[in-house]
């Protein structure tokens, strides 16, 4: 009944393990070739994790010094005071706009997107499908090595003059494409352009590679419908990458030649900016939106969907329970990929669109809650009737849920059309989004790090300490995003250098000087997690092939596994989430265990 | 540890609903609403608050009873195996997808209201975005727009009370938006096109009109007011500041440019 489960020689184990143990004549080529441009999926998706986390504590970063200027507006910065010196120490307001600027750039771009899909997607996918490495080993290599001209192209974007890019995340014309409109408009913009490009190079390289290894590349007995929810996830976004990215690329391209070449995509006539008239005209700036969301909507799945994914896994392993709804599940994620193509006009409410299809696009968008609902429920049913261990991926699985809850809800608000004329660019958006992005997402992120730890490294992070990051972390988060809300209610608009000299908000400032201390807190206290990482993958308890108990395929490999993955041909008898079997002796049974280790099913 | 962990999640749902409960006591909440169509929007907002605050209340006590029931250090069922239930399924995918359809017929007048029904009148005000001021241009004597007679201000928008409100909103360089909080009311002015925008105000005072559309390093000095007066204090008010203008009038020239 398998669409294709072909029987394919693993020739490569026998090669890999040559290679593992013979002494290398050159071994500087050696490492290079297998430490540095390796084509190995595993060494591949490592790069991902520790570029993407690298990057991850520089958003962090600007996020902070986002915080302090919106909570202490013109105090003097600490650290970074001394970059304004002439002004007395206090930031600049265009600093401050191009210090959001690029954190949404970086967390969105350089972390979540590659962390999901090119870290833990690279890692996981042949694992968990049982095979000896990617359908495409030399794209997946190039994949990772297109991030590099990204990173280098946003990364100098801070020293070019003028600064990096400042027109938001979302680069809206003619704020952007004009170079008079703003400091951050000149260079800096085009490097985010071309930054921007790559980023998308590297995802298309891995999305292709992704379709064709989950299509083609599954061990005998592994079907469609055996597949973990990681993998559908990652199915699904890689389907949802390949159709959205284009759109984005070629708009991308088109602000280019806006901004180098003089052509007028998206600058009207008689565009008079900082007095200066622009040349060409014909444009039209709503163009721009509508094919920027054409991506970025979907990729607010592709933000997510891994991340449902990974947390199914790890909620069935630690409610040592078989996941509730596997249909259901693959339904959802399916459903949410298909409308998330037609939910793109939601983030353009009050743009100027036509406002009768506003309402076309409140329906869809609407409806797109519908099988988030049903995840979650699914995700509750899980649970329910389970034996819970609150092992530390555990309690982040079990956050992303509480999280994504809160997350949902409040799309409801900014879904309804004349809510979000209200509410829209407030910072009702803003806790929206980070209760999906941060608090679902990264939560999950770091779940599936002490969940796929022992697999990576050979040994696992401690749990205690595990525990006590997941803590801190989850107090402060909610202590600077649940706030958000309330002060979205009030109409506090984001990306304002400074609100408080407006009559409607100025009495907000210790309520964000409270998130600030949150954010500082969150941010700090991952100091834990950062020691606890590192230590661990030299000291932390050796583990075994599988630590937890689990069954999916991945756990069946020695712990790291060696080039080719499987010391043995993995043949797959029944789905990934048969945990406690009635009349099983052990409460799992691994998609590899043969049949006849249920003796119900043998009588 | 189970119960400190459930404890922990219980927390989300108690301070998650404290925080709404508490912040208006701090006057951390919609401010004052003086629009004719706001009611509804906040009417609507507040029932997507109770909506969405139930299914937040009780989705949240669910899991934390699992986590605290099904604890494996506490429990000693063991666990169930059951891969799923197609009565649930159907169940919970038929009532939020009612919930939802209902949700989203039931504000589609409201926003038409807001959005699609314009009132047939000659434009009040003209509100022209230019980095970082708002730009108003007042039908002269002749009471149209456009001629050498308009009145021009910055910044300082008047309307009359207990009147249809029609706003021309343009602007001359970036993308603004131009939000009224206490009116409800936040529009894009986008380069290129001129988007009818309209209320009507039911109580005098003054309020602020900010910038909600990033349009580059001023953005957050981009303030302007907005007050509402009776019509006899309005007209003396137009009166007052057009005989200002006629005493230092711009060359024509000028004129047109601030207007484009």
């Amino acid at each position: 009944m398998s669409i294709a489960s072909p029987q394919r020689p693993h020739s490569h184990i026998l090669e890999a393990t040559h290679v593992r143990h013979s002494k290398s004549s050159r071994p500087v080529l050696e490492f290079l070739s297998h430490y540095v441009f390796s084509k190995d999926h595993k060494v591949i998706g490592l790069q991902f994790l520790f570029s993407t986390l690298l990057w991850f504590l520089i958003g962090g970063l600007l996020a902070l010094a986002v915080r302090w200027q919106v909570a202490w507006p013109w105090s003097d910065v600490p650290v970074l005071g001394k970059l304004f010196e002439q002004q007395g120490g206090q930031m600049a307001p265009e600093f401050y706009t191009m210090l959001f600027t690029m954190h949404a750039t970086v967390m969105i771009f350089l972390v979540i997107i590659p962390i999901l899909a090119g870290a833990f997607g690279n890692f996981l996918i042949p694992l968990m499908i049982g095979a000896d490495d990617m359908a495409f080993p030399t794209l997946n290599m190039l994949s990772y090595w297109f991030m590099w001209p990204a990173f280098i192209a946003f990364g100098s974007s801070f020293f070019v003059e003028g600064g990096a890019a400042s027109s938001g995340w979302t680069s809206y014309p003619t704020l952007s494409t004009n170079v008079a409109a703003s400091p951050g408009s000149g260079m800096g913009q085009t490097l985010w352009l071309l930054g921007l490009t790559f980023v998308g190079v590297s995802s298309m390289l891995g999305s292709v590679n992704y379709m064709t290894t989950i299509i083609l590349m599954r061990a005998p007995g592994m079907t469609m419908f055996r597949l973990p929810m990681t993998i559908w996830a990652m199915f699904i976004t890689a389907i949802l990458q390949a159709f959205a990215l284009p759109v984005l690329t070629a708009a991308g391209f088109m602000q280019l030649a806006d901004r180098l070449i003089g052509t007028g995509f998206f600058s009207p006539e008689g565009n008079i900016v900082n007095n200066t008239l622009t040349s060409t005209g014909g444009g039209q700036p709503l163009l721009w939106q509508h094919l920027f969301w054409f991506y970025s909507h979907p990729a607010v799945y592709i933000m997510t969907l891994p991340a449902m994914g990974m947390v199914s896994d790890i909620l069935t392993c630690f409610s040592r329970k078989p996941l509730f709804g596997y249909r259901p599940m693959v339904y959802s994620m399916a459903g949410i990929s298909g409308l998330g193509f037609i939910v793109w006009g939601h983030h353009m409410f009050i743009s100027g669109m036509n406002p009768a299809l506003g309402t076309t696009f409140m329906v869809s968008t609407m409806l797109i809650a519908l099988p988030s609902a049903v995840k979650t429920f699914n995700w509750l049913g899980t649970m329910w009737g389970g034996k819970l261990q609150f092992t530390t991926p555990m309690l982040f699985a079990i956050s992303f849920v509480s999280m994504f809850i809160i997350g949902g809800l409040s799309g409801i608000f900014m879904a309804a059309t004349p809510v979000d004329i209200f509410i829209h660019d407030t910072y009702f958006i803003v806790a929206h989004f980070h209760y999906v992005l941060f608090a679902s997402t990264a939560m999950c992120v770091w779940g599936a790090i002490y969940f796929w730890f022992p697999k990576m490294f050979g040994r696992t992070m401690n749990e205690f300490w595990g525990k006590v990051h997941f803590f801190l972390t989850f107090i402060f988060l909610n202590g600077t995003f649940f706030t958000m809300h309330i002060l979205g209610a009030v109409g506090f608009p984001r990306r304002l250098a400074d609100a408080y000299h407006y009559e409607t908000f100025h009495h907000l400032q210790p309520l964000n000087a409270f998130m600030t201390w949150c954010a500082i807190g969150m941010v700090a206290c991952q100091i834990i997690f950062a020691i606890n990482f590192f230590w661990s993958i030299f000291f932390g308890p050796v583990a075994g092939r599988n630590p937890w108990n689990a069954n999916g395929l991945e756990w069946t490999t020695p712990s790291p596994p060696g080039h080719g993955n499987f010391d043995f041909q993995p043949i797959v008898h029944r789905g990934p989430y048969e945990y406690s079997v009635p009349g099983c002796e052990k409460d799992f049974l691994m998609q590899t265990d043969p049949p006849r280790v249920l003796p119900a099913v043998t009588h | 540890m189970g119960r400190f962990w459930s404890l922990i999640f219980l927390a989300v749902p108690v301070l998650g609903v404290g925080t709404f409960a508490v912040a208006p006591f701090f006057n951390i909440w919609l401010p004052a609403d003086v629009s004719e169509h706001g009611r509804s929007v906040d009417s609507l907002f507040m029932f997507i608050l109770w909506l969405t605050g139930a299914v937040f209340v009780i989705t949240e006590l669910l899991l934390f009873w699992f986590m605290w029931k099904y604890d494996s250090t506490k429990s000693k069922t063991p666990a169930k195996y059951v891969h799923g239930n197609h009565a649930l399924e159907v169940v919970w995918t038929i009532l939020p997808a009612a919930t939802l359809l209902f949700l989203a017929i039931y504000q589609m007048n409201t926003w038409a209201d807001i959005k699609m029904r314009r009132p047939v009148m000659a434009p009040t005000v003209e509100v022209v975005g230019r980095q970082f001021e708002w730009r108003l241009r007042y039908p002269g004597r002749d009471g149209s727009l456009g001629t050498p007679d308009d009145l021009f201000l910055v910044n300082d928008l008047h309307v009359p009370v207990d009147e249809d409100i029609l706003i021309q909103l343009k602007t001359m360089d970036v993308l603004h938006s131009f939000f009224l909080p206490n009116l409800r009311i936040k529009q894009d002015a986008v380069p290129g096109m001129k988007i009818p925008v309209w209320f009507k105000a039911l109580e005098t005072g003054e309020f602020d009109i900010v910038c909600a559309e990033l349009c580059g390093w001023g953005h957050y000095k981009m303030k302007g007011r907005i007050t509402i007066e009776s019509r006899a204090d309005f007209d003396a008010w137009l009166e007052k500041k057009y005989a200002l203008q006629e005493q230092t009038a711009p060359p024509p020239e000028e004129t047109d440019t601030a207007g484009l």
